[in-house]
């Protein structure tokens, strides 16, 4: 016990000592929540857009004046013909124009039937789709109000989005944040420090010591899983801080969750490190192997559900697909143990697979 | 019964032979040094020691205990000393020997005796971290090291390569000091004018043992008349005298060239006038006797 003692002091000697590890430990997971929480974002205010008004009438103004003043529309300019739709477009600041047609109010009135255009820059696709939802809202809105007693059936949903009421994009991001960062700090950062020790040569001296594979493998690890735990909380505490984000459910729970998360990516990158012999081979294997498809597959940014059938059945092997699903249940639902006890025993039997792969794949000698 | 015995042992690394049918054994408090070129194999057969690897044939043992069974008992009891510097440069002098105290399960306090010879001389930088030490201050940190828990048996793979001429003097008269205490010492260098400081030697290359001997048997064994020839320049020097008529080798060896002939009775006279013929000036000639290096080149040429 006391030479593991010595083995996890040495560890974390070389982790304070080095300051691009400290940096990339406690800095990464602040920059990257801060980043994608800011930055990155589904919400659209104060969208330019330009105006075609060719009747210039009553109706025309009350509707124009309660498009912009619905928070998301900023008006950049009104036009006065056609021709100078294609041109605002191409100036590239306009999101949007809205065109009525000639005697707006009066075909309204007489026909019941009046005419309206939106045209929207789909060289966005997401913003003009969004963009175009929001503005159909609102006429849509306009005309109830105007014929709320004429029309005598009428069907209103009310609508209620449960867990996240106003739709924050960073309700999403935390837990996938959480996935990705301490899958990287966790499984990169190990294999690292394992595969260091080989380059150097110290795994030659260290093999030859009476320590055991165990040993040495848990002492190397030891520090992250301590590390990893601190940023976790790290991220719970600044998506709630900054950015509001709860957690409902248990915080006790959540942790725990964390903590079977975090060994199990320590897992992998042990594994990892006992199958390459360079730092860079295995910086290469954790980021491609396991960055891109924590990303991309584990439905952080891209739902599951959406993608094709072959890709889905990659996303059901992606470990962090489940610890996402966990945190999101946990934080935004507030459910307990019961509901997401499958997804623990998926994570905890990836664990144990990758510890026995691990242990089996460690050499006991060199080459 | 000796320390280390290895008998028939072989390894070859995909079609390259590193080892071939090598035997050999090593007492308890000898100084035994293996001499060879860079290749010849002396790192793997100290991995296989020390455990790190295992040999394709034959069997080594390290105090009676199997290198391939019994690993895990050998790694208490030897002491190693990679070729290349294998302490971490990050921590300082004393948190590397206290870390190599710990993992062997013992404390610096403990065993200082065995070190103090060593170890006070870099004590005055024991804050210093260890990427930052000079050449042979790291060998001695990592020969403190590896000494920390008082092995039987200590393997040093070229120790000395890269330190200056006065600390290999002074690491050599440590590795004395320590045999005198009991312990086997097994020790690689390509530095010739070592060998003669061990009990025996053996001499290797490609992989085969071409001598085992202690450093004055091995000079007795050489066969021919050698001499040493001095002038002031001293590379054409070289050249002339490999056409001299009668000559077998020629080496450059410091200022002089050791030049040796197969006959016997060499007249000394006709070499130099030879010389001077050629031009030579400042021309000194004198019978010399053979040191480990022309012993070990001689063998090499044989094969």
């Amino acid at each position: 016990m006391k030479r593991f003692l010595g083995f996890v002091v040495k560890e974390f000697y070389h982790i304070f000592r080095d300051y691009r590890t400290l940096l990339i430990l406690f800095g990464l997971p602040a920059i990257q929540l801060l980043l994608f929480g800011f930055v990155i974002t589904n919400e659209i205010k104060d969208a330019r857009i330009a105006i075609l008004d060719q009747s210039k009438d009553e109706v025309t103004r009350r509707i124009s004046e309660k498009v912009l003043s619905s928070g998301y529309f900023i008006l950049d300019k009104n036009l006065t013909s056609y021709k100078e739709i294609e041109q605002v477009f191409r100036q590239g600041n306009i999101r949007l124009v809205l065109v009525f047609g000639p005697d707006f109010s009066k075909n309204l009135d007489k026909t019941g039937n009046a005419r309206v255009q939106i045209i929207g820059d789909a060289s966005d696709p997401n913003t003009a789709n969004i963009l175009v939802n929001y503005l159909q809202g609102i006429l849509s809105n306009y005309l109830i109000s105007l014929n709320a007693e004429k029309i005598p059936m009428q069907i209103v949903p009310e609508v209620r989005m449960m867990y996240n009421g106003q739709m924050k994009g960073v309700y999403m991001f935390v837990p996938g944040l959480m996935a990705m960062l301490l899958m990287l700090i966790s499984a990169l950062m190990t294999s690292l420090s394992i595969t260091k020790e080989k380059e150097l040569g110290t795994m030659e001296l260290l093999l030859v010591s009476p320590l055991k594979p165990i040993q040495i493998i848990i002492g190397k690890v030891f520090p992250y899983v301590f590390l990893a735990f601190i940023d976790a909380c790290i991220i719970i505490i600044l998506g709630n801080t900054v950015f509001g984000v709860p957690v409902v459910g248990s915080v006790g729970l959540l942790l725990l969750e964390s903590f079977l998360y975090i060994c199990m990516a320590l897992s992998l990158g042990i594994l990892i490190s006992t199958i390459t012999s360079s730092q860079q081979i295995a910086m290469m294997l954790s980021l491609v192997a396991l960055m891109l498809p924590t990303i991309l597959l584990s439905g952080f940014i891209f739902p599951v559900e959406n993608m094709p059938w072959i890709l889905q059945v990659f996303c059901h092997i992606m470990p962090p697909k489940y610890f996402i699903t966990i945190i999101k249940s946990i934080m935004l639902q507030g459910n307990g143990f019961r509901y997401i006890a499958l997804e623990t025993g998926i994570m905890a039997g990836f664990t144990l697979f990758f510890i026995f792969l691990s242990v089996k794949k460690f050499k006991i000698r060199l080459a | 019964m000796p320390a280390i015995v290895v008998d028939h042992l072989a390894k070859h690394f995909s079609t390259v032979k590193a080892l071939d049918d090598i035997s050999f054994s090593v007492g308890k408090a000898e100084l035994f040094g293996f001499i060879g070129p860079d290749g010849s194999g002396k790192t793997t057969l100290f991995r296989i020691l020390t455990t790190l690897i295992v040999p394709d044939m034959g069997t080594a043992t390290v105090n009676g205990l199997d290198v391939v069974k019994d690993y895990r008992k050998i790694r208490k009891d030897i002491g190693y000393m990679p070729g290349r510097f294998s302490l971490y440069a990050d921590l300082s002098v004393e948190e590397n020997l206290n870390f190599y105290a710990t993992v062997f399960g013992t404390t610096v306090a403990e065993n200082y005796e065995l070190i103090r010879d060593i170890y006070s001389q870099i004590e005055p930088f024991k804050k210093r971290k260890a990427g930052k030490l000079s050449g042979g201050m790291k060998q001695k940190l990592a020969l403190s090291c590896a000494l920390i828990h008082k092995p039987s048996v200590l393997i040093l793979d070229e120790p000395t390569t890269g330190v200056d001429a006065v600390s290999r003097l002074e690491f050599w008269e440590m590795l004395k000091r320590l045999k005198n205490n009991g312990i086997t010492i097994v020790v690689a260098t390509p530095y010739m004018d070592e060998a003669s400081l061990c009990d025996r030697v053996a001499l290797i290359q490609d992989g085969k043992l071409m001598a085992i001997s202690t450093p004055s048997e091995v000079i007795k064994t050489y066969p021919w008349s050698l001499f040493s020839v001095k002038a002031d320049d001293i590379f054409t020097l070289l050249n002339d005298l490999k056409s001299f008529p009668g000559v077998h080798t020629v080496f450059a060896f410091g200022q002089a060239a050791h030049v040796s002939f197969k006959e016997r009775n060499m007249d000394e006279k006709l070499l130099s006038e030879y010389l001077l013929g050629k031009g030579h000036s400042g021309i000194k000639i004198s019978p010399a006797e053979a040191n480990i290096e022309d012993c070990f080149m001689e063998l090499m040429i044989k094969t």
